[in-house]
């Protein structure tokens, strides 16, 4: 079923020069995602994998290939329209958390919102309030980052991520800059968001043990799948 | 976005950084304040040379003797004595654009009260002198017509002239000497200041004219000029036309030959003046405002500064969904912000430098709203046209790699 695949990327290339030198980054991928699944995205690093996830989260276009995302080809969109499905679709989760400094954390959970159209100041507190409910957070809400820890501070970043009610949640790393105890208690966050508000939801990892919360595992090696578990191969 | 979380934004970056803006701001405040100070200045200099000349009345026309060529000298206007009284009385009567016209003598004398005495300009001239001047008698009453018909040895004197010989006493009905003839005081002129020129206009005493020429000057001396004061502003070029024809009939020079006199316009005089102060707050408002620009430039090179500062937050706002443009107006408003309200401040500053100046300096300054609108429309443009390559600057950044940042 068509409308099942949100997510379809065909003989994907990534090809980017590094001081000079061409570093092929990801190097003929395909694969498909429906509605609804948790995909964890492992590999070394350098095995392309953050250029892939970067590549899904419409912050970095191909070099070659077909990225469809419900149904749209992402290649061909303009620098604004990327940014529009940036805002609109997918909610974005990084490592390093990449919160605004001296920002309360509501404020930073309100972020998506300042850049789309129509939205009243009240509604925009209320939405990140709620966010932030949603992750546990409500109560640090005029906390700033610097004075929150690790798992908190990407607490803020999932309520940010979630903040617009996007279809997709990505994950680059998300517990890399954490302890195991607390990776675990916000990848549950993410297990929840998928089982409870029924996201589809792909976070990349190269811990085996997180990698085993999601349904599906992709294995990337040098820019190329050479394992998925639950996918077709 | 917009613009009220923009403003919201850039407002919060400029307070995290008081110091810094306040500095970039200084340049802005400095720019502005110049040139409402300087285009004050300017304005209040032209005004002034205006009062000055309008005090010698803008209605009046000046008929001056010509100019004496001898073997190849020319004298220049004045040199020789053309005009003679019977030319003022010939004005009046076949002129009708002329209300009135007096005619003046001149001479520099000795004037003698008491123990006291002071050399000063003597003027003879008409009753009339005083109207066409538009120059009010504060206590006694001037000659009259009679006066000069009988040549009365009275005198109105100018305020110079009254401080000079009279201090802290009143000077009506006393007793002067010039050139050892003795004159009766009988009114004192209103202070007239200054001319445009840097004379001062109250050291003067008026007399009959022909009292002037039979004491003072000798019987034969002739006219050293002639005021005259046309029906209105409108009617003084048709005065002049007039006079002219006239004068040339009644001096009897042929067609082709020059003028022996000359006639000045007051007009003509007012209009120079105030387009060469005009001139000079052109001048002086330019110079301002390269400060301006300067100023321009500090707040380019902070912002350029803040761009590449904020770059992993201007990543993650895109990372996030800010478009090119919103990235593009959030940098544009913080620069516009910081001009405008570098702007207010100038403007402020502009005010009270203009102020202390005319205080403490004693010079006129004129702020006038065209200065302050046209001060801060152009720190705005500042603003836009230095704000605007930071701002491109950080719109066109790859989200990618301003989130790798650090």
């Amino acid at each position: 079923m068509a409308e099942s695949r949100q997510i379809a990327v065909m003989d994907l290339y990534k090809t980017y020069f590094l001081d000079g030198i061409e570093v092929a980054a990801v190097q003929g991928v395909s694969f498909e995602i429906s509605r609804g699944e948790f995909t964890a995205i492992l590999g070394a690093s350098g095995s392309g994998k953050s250029t892939l996830m970067n590549i899904l989260g419409c912050l970095d276009r191909p070099t070659a290939g077909v990225y469809m995302l419900e149904g749209v080809d992402v290649a061909r969109l303009s620098r604004d329209e990327m940014a529009r499905i940036r805002n609109e679709k997918i909610g974005f989760v990084f490592q390093g958390f990449n919160l605004l400094p001296r920002t309360t954390a509501l404020e930073n959970a309100e972020l998506p919102l300042y850049y789309k159209d129509g939205i009243l100041a009240k509604e925009r507190e209320m939405l990140a309030r709620e966010a932030l409910r949603a992750v546990g957070l409500v109560e640090r809400e005029r906390h700033y980052p610097g004075q929150l820890s690790g798992g908190e501070q990407q607490r803020v970043a999932i309520a940010r991520a979630l903040v617009n009610n996007p279809s997709i949640v990505l994950a680059d790393e998300p517990t890399g800059n954490l302890d195991s105890k607390t990776g675990r208690e916000i990848i549950e966050i993410f297990q929840d968001l998928n089982v409870k508000l029924k996201k589809t939801v792909i976070f990349v990892t190269h811990d085996q043990d997180i990698a085993c919360f999601a349904r599906r595992q992709v294995w990337l090696k040098d820019g190329v799948i050479i394992k998925d578990s639950t996918g077709v191969l | 976005m917009k613009v009220t979380v923009g403003l919201r934004i850039s407002c919060r970056a400029l307070l995290r950084n008081k110091i810094r803006s306040l500095l970039t701001m200084l340049g802005i405040i400095i720019g502005v304040s110049a040139v409402i100070t300087m285009i004050g200045i300017g304005q209040g200099a032209r005004e002034s040379i205006k009062d000055k000349i309008a005090s010698l009345g803008t209605n009046m026309l000046l008929v001056q003797s010509g100019s004496l060529t001898r073997g190849g000298i020319r004298g220049g206007w004045g040199s020789i004595n053309t005009l003679v009284p019977e030319d003022v009385s010939a004005i009046i009567e076949k002129c009708p654009s002329v209300v009135l016209a007096a005619p003046v003598v001149r001479t520099t004398a000795q004037v003698v009260y008491g123990n006291l005495n002071w050399s000063t300009r003597i003027t003879g001239t008409s009753p009339d002198y005083l109207t066409i001047r538009q120059w009010p008698i504060v206590s006694g009453k001037s000659f009259t017509d009679a006066d000069v018909r009988y040549s009365t040895k009275v005198a109105v004197i100018g305020k110079t002239v009254a401080e000079n010989l009279f201090p802290q006493m009143p000077s009506i009905g006393e007793i002067i000497r010039i050139k050892r003839v003795p004159f009766k005081v009988i009114g004192l002129l209103e202070e007239k200041g200054q001319s445009a020129m840097g004379t001062d206009q109250d050291d003067v005493i008026l007399v009959p004219l022909t009292t002037a020429r039979k004491r003072l000057l000798g019987k034969h001396s002739v006219l050293k000029q002639i005021n005259v004061s046309a029906g209105n502003e409108a009617l003084m070029i048709r005065a002049q036309e007039e006079i002219t024809l006239l004068l040339r009939e009644r001096h009897r020079i042929h067609s082709g030959k020059k003028d022996d006199f000359i006639i000045k316009n007051m007009a003509d005089i007012q209009d120079a003046a105030a387009s060469s102060m005009k001139t000079m707050t052109i001048v002086l408002a330019s110079i301002a405002s390269v400060s301006l620009v300067v100023g321009g430039i500090g707040i380019m090179n902070i912002m350029l500064v803040s761009v590449t500062e904020r770059t992993r937050e201007i990543g993650i706002r895109m990372a996030v969904g800010a478009r090119t443009r919103d990235i593009l107006f959030q940098f544009l408003i913080e620069s516009l912000v910081l001009c405008s309200a570098g702007g207010i401040l100038g403007i402020l500053l502009g005010i009270s430098v203009s102020e202390v100046m005319s205080i403490f300096a004693g010079w006129s300054s004129v702020v006038s709203v065209q200065s302050i609108v046209l001060s801060f429309c152009f720190a705005l443009v500042i603003g836009i046209v230095f704000g605007l390559y930071p701002a491109r600057k950080a719109s066109m950044l790859n989200p990618i790699e301003a989130l790798k940042y650090e």
